[in-house]
């Protein structure tokens, strides 16, 4: 794909901030920084559709709102749907009456888009309407105090899946979305990270670029679901990319890449000791449930490396 | 009487309807007893004949969903959907409505389920009772089609700007095949101008649509919806009139028939109202003092017009095709019940269930439920304030 616009270092992202200070968002949220370079790398005019989450309620209580450009919300599990409705009507109206149709964005938390959501997703990707799906993925139900979700990793503790004695935090996987998204046909789908912002910006200039769905997945550091230091999140999210946990990766077209080949990893344990919500992984008793995350994310690796035709 | 006569069933007169009034978008789910007007629609689209965006979703809270959000970019919309489908929508009804969408729906009236039944009930029409949509419920096949028209101008109408449904009972109306009278496409155009949106998604006017609105605003964005509510009934009295005048059609909230000299009466939705009237005609040759009230508008409750007929008299059956669980009465039972209250003469009432899952409601019954009345009236006590009719007991 040659797509204009691609950036090298940090300091050509645009000045432009179409999202206003004065956010409720938590301190060290990963999520201003996605919505921030997303209207930054998504030219033109364009509409934000989110599902209902943090994002929606730390941006926009009445009477007050943080953006600067149309931005729809309806409800938790259809933003997709609503988003469809806006692309359809936008498509219809340029032919009829010349409207000028905006790039349709949507952002949709991870209970919003793994779960509740998955179903609306799955039809607007099917329908092949044009917008960019992008999932801030802070791997629980966040906004409603913590939640297990089908984006909370292997081993976390969350309100609804805690550190028993018997039970120890979550004990199924996470749902592969990209690949979710890919099996549907789409064209271009990626994984990002606050932690490695030019990639990040890069992969929304190149779904920008393209006619039809994408579907972006987003890491997004929560201390406070993740019981972390907010000073730390970065740093945090670097240590996804480098323990292999939170590969980056993109699909363009039947071709895989991964963007940050991680040729030693650095041991989980470093990630996992940051974050609160994976503290019972180090007792005695847990370890087993420590290995089976090491052999999953050992797994994982080596099937996206097979995916980019990638030989060890 | 304007246009041309032809023949259709409910549902192909609907989607005629919805051509005519060129919507731009349709988002619609299969369900029986609806289904035949998304597809006629899905033809009108893929013929050429119909320059609109049909979105196929993959159900009917997105179907919702995604007219809710076509609508807010300024696009006519319509969708059609019944029983299950409906319910599938109503966390979405609310929204539509708060979010002052002018989407316009058709309800092809059907039992909801447990059990599973495609025939007519009216629950799915009560069922949006509350919701914020503005509902009216047609007769026959005639009033689907016109009414479906008169939808698009009443909800875009920019003293109102709320979302309609048009009911119309399932395969009863749906799926019979009468005679109607459709509109030339100018006269269409005429009587229904292309949609002016009101504040759509514009890039260069960015607005936030949807806020989260907590205790220190959302009673007064609640409150405003309300008189938007109250503040419609003019506008579409008035689009009833301005219709008329321009069809030879007769609308209006309320349709009465023998009420001038009534002493009982019978309030009844739908297609049934035919029934009753036909009952009521033979009653009156005879010489007895019968009357039948239809409402063409459910949502809002015509209180004023229902006070003003019910004058006078003094047993009335109010007829209700679904059932409330545990209420006093059924649904415009107790709408009836609430809007004469406080009246210092008012009419005896007792509600009746009938038709339940498409269960025939007989010329037989009606004249049975108004020697009902004529008893309460006699009497002058209402000895069963429910009464189920046609159930084998």
């Amino acid at each position: 794909m040659t797509v204009s616009g691609l950036i090298k270092s940090i300091r050509e992202i645009p000045r432009e901030e179409l999202l206003a200070p004065g956010h409720r968002l938590c301190a060290g949220c990963g999520i201003p920084q996605l919505v921030r370079l997303t209207l930054k790398a998504v030219k033109g005019p364009k509409v934000v559709v989110t599902s209902t989450g943090c994002l929606e309620v730390a941006t926009t209580i009445f009477p007050y709102t943080s953006w600067r450009v149309p931005w729809v919300h309806s409800a938790f599990e259809n933003a997709a749907a609503t988003a469809s409705g806006i692309e359809a009507a936008f498509r219809i109206l340029e032919k009829k009456k010349g409207v000028k149709k905006p790039k349709v964005i949507v952002f949709g938390g991870d209970g919003g888009t793994f779960d509740i959501g998955l179903q609306a997703l799955s039809g607007a990707l099917e329908r092949g309407h044009d917008l960019i799906y992008i999932c801030y993925d802070n791997e629980a139900y966040m906004n409603t105090g913590i939640q297990r979700s089908g984006a909370t990793p292997k081993g976390a503790a969350t309100t609804t899946s805690p550190a028993g004695r018997v039970i120890p935090g979550k004990l199924e996987r996470k749902k592969d979305l990209v690949g979710i998204a890919i099996a549907h046909g789409v064209r271009y789908a990626a994984t990002m990270n606050p932690a490695y912002p030019v990639d990040m910006y890069n992969k929304l200039v190149k779904a920008a670029s393209i006619s039809g769905p994408t579907v972006l997945h987003y890491f997004t550091p929560c201390p406070t679901g993740w019981r972390a230091d907010p000073a730390k999140s970065i740093e945090i999210a670097r240590l996804a990319v480098q323990t292999r946990v939170w590969p980056l990766y993109e699909y363009e077209d039947g071709t895989y890449r991964i963007n940050v080949l991680v040729k030693k990893p650095k041991p989980v344990e470093e990630y996992f000791k940051l974050q609160g919500r994976f503290k019972h992984l180090f007792k005695p008793e847990n370890k087993w449930l420590l290995e089976e995350i090491k052999r999953d994310i050992e797994e994982n690796w080596q099937r996206l490396l097979r995916l980019a035709g990638i030989e060890e | 009487m304007r246009g041309k006569l032809t023949g259709m069933n409910g549902n192909t007169a609907v989607a005629y309807a919805v051509k005519q009034a060129e919507v731009d978008v349709i988002a619609a789910y299969p369900i029986t007893p609806q289904t035949i007007i998304v597809e006629r629609l899905s033809e009108y689209v893929n013929n050429g004949e119909l320059n609109a965006a049909f979105i196929p979703v993959e159900s009917e809270h997105t179907a919702l969903s995604a007219c809710v959000g076509a609508s807010l970019a300024g696009a006519r919309v319509f969708t059609a959907t019944a029983s299950q489908g409906l319910a599938l929508m109503y966390e979405i009804l609310w929204i539509a409505s708060a979010l002052r969408t002018t989407v316009v729906m058709a309800l092809a009236n059907r039992a909801l389920s447990a059990p599973i039944n495609i025939h007519c009930s009216h629950d799915d029409a009560y069922a949006a009772r509350d919701t914020g949509w503005i509902e009216l419920f047609a007769e026959n096949v005639q009033e689907a089609y016109d009414l479906t028209l008169q939808a698009f101008r009443i909800s875009e109408d920019k003293r109102v700007l709320l979302p309609t449904i048009v009911n119309l009972d399932g395969f009863i109306l749906t799926h019979s095949l009468e005679g109607l009278y459709v509109l030339d496409d100018k006269d269409v155009k005429e009587f229904l101008p292309p949609k002016e949106p009101v504040l759509p998604i514009d890039p260069d006017n960015p607005i936030t649509y949807g806020p989260l609105d907590l205790y220190d605003y959302y009673i007064e964005h609640k409150r405003q919806q309300a008189e938007a509510m109250k503040n419609s009934y003019g506008p579409i009295k008035e689009i009833h009139r301005k219709y008329s005048e321009f069809t030879g059609r007769k609308y209006a909230p309320l349709k009465t028939f023998g009420m001038e000299d009534a002493e009982v009466a019978m309030m009844i939705l739908g297609s049934s109202a035919g029934t009753a009237r036909y009952v009521a005609r033979k009653l009156r040759k005879n010489g007895k003092k019968v009357g039948v009230i239809s409402l063409t508008v459910y949502r809002p409750f015509p209180v004023d017009e229902i006070r003003e007929a019910l004058k006078g008299v003094k047993a009335v059956a109010v007829m209700d095709r679904s059932y409330s669980f545990g209420s006093p009465g059924a649904q415009l039972y107790m709408d009836v019940a609430a809007a004469l209250y406080n009246e210092k003469e008012r009419p005896l009432l007792f509600n009746v269930i009938y038709g339940l899952g498409g269960r025939d409601l007989k010329p037989e019954h009606v004249a049975w439920v108004f020697e009902k009345a004529e008893e309460v009236a006699r009497t002058g006590e209402v000895r069963e304030p429910q009464i189920w009719i046609g159930v084998r007991e």
